[in-house]
Order: structure tokens, then sequence, then C-alpha cells
């Protein structure tokens, strides 16, 4: 029932030269107890999202370390992900009335998942609700389950958490991006953190020249500070918030503004906001509203290296990973103080936080003003993201969680 | 070079962060959130905090200090939280009691602040430490020398930081085991002495390497 999965297969010493051999040496070691031990990981999607796309290089890396690590993924029609996909919003807080036909949909295809599916292995991560019901073909034995949540889980529609929580109580424990996303739960909860790959795609060294042309290309003076946040285009992420502290830093600086994101012409709901977005820019020539293909890793990672200054104004946030792709690039970040944002932007010592359009301009035209306190923050954002945020941390860390959990912890 | 009968170890640690029951929106919560919480998650907000941000050598201390700055805009009493030196420490008990009574203090100086709500609330957190063995030892100066340009940031930080509350003692594992095993008590005694606060990990070494160096040459 599992989809075919593809990874990508970056060898373990590759990751040396930027964490340096301790650090892949340490790794090594922590595994040795694990070896041969098997990990299972579930989610709902092999293609697209960030879940995928870190388990799709973190699964080979764990390979590599003699883990029998297996990804599986959870399959369901359309109507299995209507309902995920409602849950999903009403967990982040959006209104939903949940029908009893939806949950019965949900533990349908969760017992349909659950004959296909092994589930035999000492560890078992499951990832986000789509297949959080799993839970009930947990046997009987030593084996450990946890359940990694994604989602802002801080405001959540009553209804689907209540019946969620009755699944997720039954875990040994659960993973959240944050400290405020977690719940009164009678089970032990952990941090964990997204992470970026420095070698992807994303996030590799770029040539200038590639840059240069990805400026010309987008029609963006290389010449003039360039304001820039990536995000698709979503309320949440207020691009419209963005062009109006903008528009006060533009009184004071000849900058230009670069709003780039992911097609909206699949998503009724983006085009919606891509309007306003082009409404609120009224044809101004130093604003950029680029729509990105939805797989476009050479261009954001040039658009955020070619930045001066890089936005990630969001109303709610799960963890905001492009912050931390911003901050591996050294360029200094102004970002909301909401959902996991505080976590990889120390206020004035790995970027600046605000929490209004007028504060998100105060901290651009400050840091226009002072640009070597701007290439500090960026320097001591990029050891932050080294030292927490890259995947190979993201292995340590379920290293970790299954030796604690192997003990007994 | 000499050799000793008890080897020096390399070990590595992990740290993984269990998010506690507890949190703070304002200064009075923060006290009482200090005076309840558990010892490993003093641990975490001071300790460990202090490997994870190594890289910031200015105005970062402790989770409490940062959050008293931060978020409630006490400059003042955040100054003094973060002048706590963890060195001075050789308990988890010790360090929290002038937690309390730094947060203490103040919120009975001023009443009006210790109410006040924060931007942002504290979580209490707490870590869960797994070690691990290098499979790597020194009996000389030279392989721990080589050991300790080998180790990771965890490691070095576990042998170099978090070793007062193992040893109970006001120094470090490279510094107890220098004195004691190679009976170099003046090296220990400049090793321990080397400012964690001023310095990142990696700075730390070289200057930890530098030392030994220097005593080589002498040998």
């Amino acid at each position: 029932m599992s989809e075919a999965l593809t990874l990508t297969r970056i060898p373990l010493d590759d990751y040396a030269g930027l964490r340096g051999a301790g650090e892949i040496e340490e790794l090594r070691a922590l595994a040795k107890p694990l070896r041969g031990r098997s990990i299972e990981m579930i989610n709902s999607t092999a293609i697209g999202g960030g879940v995928a796309e870190i388990l799709n290089r973190l699964v080979p890396l764990a390979e590599e370390l003699d883990l029998h690590f297996k990804w599986d993924v959870m399959t369901g029609g359309e109507d299995f992900f209507d309902v995920t996909k409602s849950f999903h919003n009403a967990l982040h807080g959006a209104p939903y009335h949940a029908s009893p036909r939806d949950f019965e949909i949900f533990l349908a295809y969760t017992q349909r998942n659950r004959a296909a599916l092994p589930l035999d292995s000492e560890f078992v991560v499951i990832h986000d609700p789509q297949p959080a019901a799993l839970i009930d073909a947990r046997k009987p034995g030593s084996n450990h389950w946890v359940w990694r949540c994604h989602i802002d889980l801080s405001h959540p529609n009553r209804a689907v958490w209540d019946f969620l929580e009755k699944f997720v109580s039954r875990y040994d424990g659960a993973m959240f991006s944050s400290p405020e996303f977690s719940r009164q739960l009678p089970i032990p909860q952990y941090l964990f953190y997204p992470a970026i790959d420095p070698l992807s795609e994303k996030n590799q060294d770029l040539e200038p020249e590639f840059i240069a042309q990805v400026l010309a290309r987008f029609r963006i003076d290389p010449m003039r500070p360039i304001l820039t946040q990536i995000s698709r285009f979503d309320r949440l992420k207020d691009p419209v918030g963005v062009i109006r502290a903008y528009r006060i830093v533009k009184r004071y600086f000849d900058c230009q503004l670069v709003l780039a994101g992911g097609s909206a012409s699949d998503d009724p709901e983006g085009a919606v906001v891509l309007k306003e977005v082009l409404r609120e820019a009224d044809n101004d020539p130093d604003i950029r509203v680029i729509e990105l293909p939805a797989w476009a890793p050479l261009e954001v990672n040039a658009l955020q290296r070619a930045s001066t200054i890089v936005i990630q104004k969001s109303l709610r946030e799960g963890f905001g990973l492009t912050v931390s792709e911003a901050l591996w690039k050294k360029k200094p970040v102004v970002a909301s103080a909401v959902g996991g944002i505080p976590i990889q932007i120390i206020h004035k010592h790995t970027g600046l936080l605000a929490h209004s359009v007028e504060g998100t301009a105060y901290q651009i035209r400050f840091l226009l003003s002072h640009p070597e306190i701007a290439a500090k923050l960026g320097e001591h954002g990029h050891q932050h993201v080294k030292e927490n945020f890259l995947i190979t941390q993201k292995l340590k860390r379920y290293l970790t969680l299954f030796l604690a959990l192997a003990r007994g912890s | 070079m000499n050799a000793v009968e008890t080897a020096f170890d390399f070990v590595t640690v992990s740290y993984l962060t269990r998010i506690g029951n507890q949190s703070a929106g304002t200064l009075t919560e923060l006290l009482t959130g200090l005076e309840h919480c558990s010892d490993a998650s003093i641990f975490h907000h001071t300790f460990q905090t202090l490997g994870t941000h190594h890289f910031l050598t200015e105005g970062f201390s402790n989770d409490f200090a940062q959050w008293v700055l931060v978020d409630t805009n006490r400059n003042d009493l955040a100054e003094q939280l973060a002048a706590l030196d963890i060195r001075d420490y050789v308990s988890i008990a010790a360090l929290r009691r002038d937690l309390c009574r730094l947060v203490g203090e103040f919120c009975a100086a001023f009443p009006h602040y210790a109410g006040q709500s924060a931007l942002e609330r504290f979580y209490f957190c707490e870590s869960v430490e797994v070690t691990a063995p290098l499979g790597r030892s020194a009996r000389t100066l030279d392989e721990f020398r080589d050991g300790i340009a080998h180790l990771s940031h965890a490691g070095f930080y576990f042998h170099f930081i978090s070793s007062r509350l193992r040893l109970q003692l006001q120094t470090n594992d490279f510094s107890y085991w220098l004195a004691g095993g190679l009976g170099l008590a003046s090296l220990a005694e400049n090793i321990n002495h080397i400012d964690i606060y001023t310095n990142t990990l990696d700075s730390t070494r070289a200057k930890l390497l530098r030392l030994i160096d220097r005593e080589r040459r002498k040998a």
C-alpha cells in the first residue's frame, strides 16, 4: 500500500566539511547501541511538504549508520485527504464543524492502512494527525511508539482535538516544534525541530553568476537594497503587511521588495490572496511579486542569497523553516515572534523580532542603517542553524530519543 | 612521554528537550516556576543552553536572563540573572537558590512590575541526557591533545562545562585528569580559568590546545 519512495542519498561524511569530523563521529557513537534495530517512520505523503522533504534526506543518513530505517507512506482516497485537510486547518484554529461521517472516513482509512503497513518495528514514529490512529495496531510488547506533530496545536478545534487526543495519549511520547504547541497530555512531550539540509539545492552555495542571472530574470536591481519574503501567498504569512512595512521603510531608504512564493494556480485561496497582494502593491515598480513553480529550490536559494534583509512576517507559523534557510545564508532576518520563529531568532542575537507592521519596518530601517550589526546577526544566525537546525542535528535528536526510550527515560 | 594508569575516556553527550508542565507569563510566575521546576529544568535553562548557544559571546548567559530582557523588558533584573556564572556552582540546588533570590528580591522591590504580562510566555523545559563512549581514550598528553582536538562540540561541552555538576568540584574533567592523572596541576588550573562566557566552544578549545602545546614543548 505504501507509495514507492525515491531517496536522496548524500554520504554522511560529506557533512563533515560543514559540521566537523567530530560531529559525524559522534553520530556514529550514538548510533552504535542502536545498530540493527528497526525504526519505522510513517507519514501521509511521499512528495511535497516539509515532512517528506526531511524524511527523504534523513532515511538514507540513518541507513548509513546501520539502522534498519523504514519510511512508509499512508494511503487514502480523496475523501480521506479532504477530511484530514479540514482536520489540519481546524487544529490550526480555523472554524470547522466536524461531522460523524468525517470521523468514520478517518477511521476507515486507518483500518485499511493498518492491514497493509508492517508496524512491527521496535521504534515507530508517526508523523502528524493523518496516521495518528494507527496506534490501534500497536502489538503488546516492548516496542515504542511516538507521535511527531508538525502543527501548531496552541488553539485547536475542540472536537477534532478531543477525537485525536484519545489516540495521542496512548503513545510513549509526543514531539512538538515549540513548547507553545504542546498540550496537557499524560505522556512525555519533547521539543523537536525541523531541519534544513545544507547540501540540498535550496541551501548549497551558488555561483555569483547564477544569482545575478536570477536577479536579471526577475528584473531585480542588485545595486539597491533587497528586502525579501519567501512564502506561499497565504494570509497567515501576511504579505500585505510586508508591503505596508516596506512602504514605511521606503520613505527613508531606496529599497526593493521581493515577495516570492509557490504558484497560486492550484490553490483557490492562494489566488485570492495573490490578487490582494497585487492590489496592495499598486504597480510599484520596486515591488516584485514572483510566482515560483512548486519546486524551484535554486531560485529560492538565489533570491535569499541576493537579499539584503529577509523578512518572515507571519501571523501564525508552524516553525517557519525559511527563517533557518535565510540564517544559514548569513542573512539578517526580521521576523514575527510567532510559532517556532523565536526558537530560530534569538532577539538581538540571531536576528530581530517584531510584533507589528510598524515594528517590522523599524527593525528593517535599523538594520539598513547599521550594516555591521546586520552582518553580525547574520553570522550568529548561521552558527545557530549550524548548531541546531541542520539535518545532521535532526538525526542526532532522533538517535537520542530512541536511546532514551530504549533505556526507559 | 609519561603514561598514566587511569586513562581519560572520551565521551559524548546528547540532550533531548522535554517540555515541562509549567510556564510563566509574569515575573511572579517565573519565581513560582523556579521554585518548583525540576533540577533537570534548571540545568536545561542554564548549563545546557550555554552549550547550545556557545557562539553568542556577548550578552547571552542563560534562558531566564534572556526572557526577562526580551519579554519583560526588565534590563536590571536581566543583567543580574545574566551575571550568574555557572562555574561558581557545583550543585543545581545552589544555583536555583540564587535564581530564586534574585527574582524574589526584584518582585518584592517592584511589585508593580512583578505582575505585568510578558510579551511571550516562558516555558520550562528539561534536559534528558544520553551519553555515549567515543571509544577513544588517552594515557599520555599527546593522546589527550589528539582526543580533545577530535571532540564534537557536545563532547567538549560535556567534559569542560557540565562536568562540574558530576564532579561536584569547581573544575572540569580535563583539568581533573591532568592534575590527578598526569600531575600537571598548573596546566590544569590554567585550563580551568578559560572564560566560557566570552569564548565560543571553538575558541575555548583552541586556547586549551595552545596551553597543552606549550606544556608539550616543555617536555
